[in-house]
């Protein structure tokens, strides 16, 4: 982040600037501490433990879904599927454990179906040529589909190892942390060390940055393309596992247009949908940032709910226009 | 024979003969038309009349897809539609006059041409990708048709605004009529003048297209403003359908219908050549699909696990790489053959 810069004594001092990669990420991150000061000004009892780690709670699925979102859209793809993929496994879940299968077997399964449904996407965008946008539609219907073949009802989960897991919190002082904001976060690290740490991260950014040329350049451009869908479903997969521990059952309706929600979250992060130019942290402060809306809303009283999508999409507005105009100064 | 077989629409018209011949084998008589109080009744009319929104947003997509763009946003547009719509009727002196019922139908199309406006600006203009410019709209839109309803479903009676969705004319419903007659007159203005061809090369490649001296800006810009007055359109009859207007279902998911439909009818989401007598089969095919799936006797709720398999096989029959896969296997059979 830091350019030296030589004087004319030939000393060398170090100079901040900023790289201009990070710029979207900061706007994100000053616009989430706004809203903090703002909500912690006009409201007590804002800047609380519990509401910040309602936060995280409230959004932990999100965390994940916008993890995996970040990889198909830094290859300069889309993923539709998610919140389907995301129903999908929650009911896969709950309708075994139902059935009294063990809960060490109902997991991987429940987690294969996402990579499973990534992995048929990610074959007909690579080998066969299908829109991205057309081919996760076709998974988002598919996957959607067969949530109402395995349970058109929601289906309760009682299953004691499955409860026990989703009542496990850590609870330091009034901060409260619960295994499934722990997995959310677990996972964004595991995706920044794959993103910045792997050959295959630095692919997926090639990958977006410009096909042809990652191609010419020898990588292996086809299983990356394939393996970010892969990743984007066992993601979304992974969340429906987490929903169903946050609601304790799985209903073949549940996550009906978050995959809007997790783009959203991804573009409020500074991910550029072209592809080449993201980071999953900004897609981590996207997510905090619509959760934020959301308490924000509540605290309010008043507003009727609508209002969250209004906030939104005006948001999404100003952010866009920004990324623009820093784009437009770049080239 | 295999000229047929070549043609781009043979696929989506195999899975249109499919799905009619599934109902026809569990149903026999059910594509028959009778006549009934000078109008004309049964399920190839109620296709036509059912699939009249649909029609109107595809169109308007195919052509914004034409310049390599997508517009997220029409279902959202087709719920402010009604939603004005209805507002304005329930809001009048006199509900049920022929005036009140124009002034709703010119305020809702007009409103929804300025949210169309919109999109052209951020796209056009801007240069705001279209897929992140419409998402803007589809995002805040429902929640605008919530404010505009006050979060009630607005239920009015007005009998001249209802007959846009149930009336007939001339024996055929009033739906069908507007939305097939706007198809034909923007299939006639876009392939009898150059507009089509003007928007496929905006599609192809724009900066091209701007040195050439065509005004790719201004096409792109239009092309948006028609699909939210199309949606609009839409959104009237939807809201007529139902004389109810409700902000968080009215068309949800038509976009992605809509796309559906551009996309089985042959028109490439990369832009350039579009291909309206394909949408307009593609509308068919999914306006059937569901009538199948109800004559089927599956759960309705299956119907997307069915829209799925019908986007995966079209689409994948359509690709190169599986055509010329498919076509290696024959040469190779008939070398063996051949050979042999």
């Amino acid at each position: 982040m830091s350019v030296a810069t030589a004087t004319v004594s030939g000393r060398v001092t170090p100079k901040l600037s900023l790289d201009r990669r990070y710029l979207p990420v900061i706007g994100t991150v000053v616009v989430f501490l706004l809203m903090l000061l703002v909500g912690g000004v006009r409201y007590e009892n804002f800047l609380s433990p519990a509401v910040i780690s309602n936060l995280f709670i409230n959004n932990a699925h999100l965390i994940v879904l916008a993890t995996g979102m970040t990889f198909v859209i830094l290859t300069g793809g889309i993923d539709l599927s998610v919140g389907a993929v995301l129903a999908l496994s929650s009911v896969i879940t709950a309708t075994l454990l139902q059935a009294g299968i063990p809960l060490i077997i109902v997991l991987p399964v429940a987690l294969l179906a996402g990579s499973v449904i990534g992995l048929g996407m990610g074959v007909m965008i690579q080998y066969f040529e299908v829109q991205p946008f057309v081919a996760t539609l076709a998974g988002m219907f598919l996957a959607r589909g067969l949530c109402f073949i395995f349970a058109p009802q929601s289906v309760p989960i009682r299953d004691q190892g499955f409860v026990s897991l989703t009542n496990w919190g850590l609870t330091v002082g009034r901060w409260r942390l619960t295994a499934a904001v722990v997995i959310a976060l677990l996972v964004v690290v595991g995706a920044l060390w794959v993103l910045h740490r792997t050959r295959f991260g630095r692919t997926v950014y090639a990958v977006g940055g410009g096909e042809q040329s990652a191609t010419l350049m020898g990588l292996r451009v086809a299983r990356t393309k394939v393996l970010v869908y892969v990743i984007s479903g066992t993601c979304a997969s992974l969340a429906g596992i987490l929903f169903a521990m946050f609601s304790r059952s799985g209903y073949a309706l549940t996550g009906v247009g978050m995959e809007l929600d997790a783009i959203a979250a991804v573009v409020i992060g500074g991910t550029l949908l072209v592809g080449g130019m993201g980071f999953v942290a900004g897609s981590l402060v996207g997510v905090m940032v619509l959760g934020l809306i959301q308490t924000i809303i509540t605290f309010e009283g008043t507003l009727s709910s609508w209002w969250t999508k209004i906030v939104i999409g005006v948001l999404l507005l100003v952010f866009v226009i920004l990324q623009r105009i820093l784009s437009l100064r770049r080239t | 024979m295999t000229r047929i077989y070549k043609h781009r629409l043979f696929w989506p018209l195999v899975a249109l003969a499919a799905l009619l011949l599934a109902c026809s084998i569990k149903r026999p008589d059910i594509l028959g038309i009778t006549v009934l109080d000078g109008h004309l009744f049964g399920a190839p009319i109620d296709i036509l009349r059912n699939s009249a929104p649909l029609l109107l947003v595809a169109l308007g997509m195919t052509l914004v897809i034409a310049t390599r763009g997508i517009d997220l946003s029409v279902g959202a547009t087709v719920a402010i539609a009604g939603a004005v719509a209805l507002t304005f009727i329930a809001s009048s002196d006199q509900p049920g006059s022929l005036g009140t019922a124009l002034g709703a139908i010119f305020v809702a199309v007009g409103l929804c041409f300025l949210l169309g406006c919109f999109n052209g600006l951020l796209v056009a203009k801007f240069g705001i990708q279209p897929i992140i410019a419409t998402l803007i709209l589809m995002t805040a839109g429902r929640g605008m048709a919530m404010l505009i309803t006050n979060g009630q479903i607005t239920t009015v009676t007005s009998a001249p605004f209802s007959s846009l969705a149930s009336g007939f004319l001339m024996g055929l419903p009033v739906a069908a009529i507007i939305a097939y007659g706007v198809y034909l007159v923007v299939s006639i203005l876009v392939r009898r003048t150059a507009l089509g061809m003007l928007l496929e090369s905006v599609g192809i490649n724009p900066e091209a297209s701007r040195l050439a001296g065509v005004k790719s800006k201004t096409l792109v810009f239009t092309v948006y403003a028609l699909c939210g007055l199309l949606a609009g359109l839409a959104g009237l009859i939807f809201a007529s359908n139902t004389m109810a207007a409700d902000a968080n279902n009215a068309g949800l998911f038509i976009e992605l219908d809509a796309i559906l439909a551009v996309v089985i009818g042959g028109t490439s989401l990369a832009g350039g050549k579009f291909n309206l007598s394909g949408t307009l089969i593609g509308v068919l095919i999914i306006t059937t699909l569901s009538l199948t799936v109800t004559v089927l006797g599956v759960s309705p709720l299956v119907t997307s696990l069915f829209k799925a398999i019908v986007v995966i096989a079209v689409t994948l029959m359509m690709s190169t790489r599986l055509r010329t896969m498919l076509a290696g296997l024959r040469e190779r059979r008939r070398f063996q053959e051949v050979s042999a």
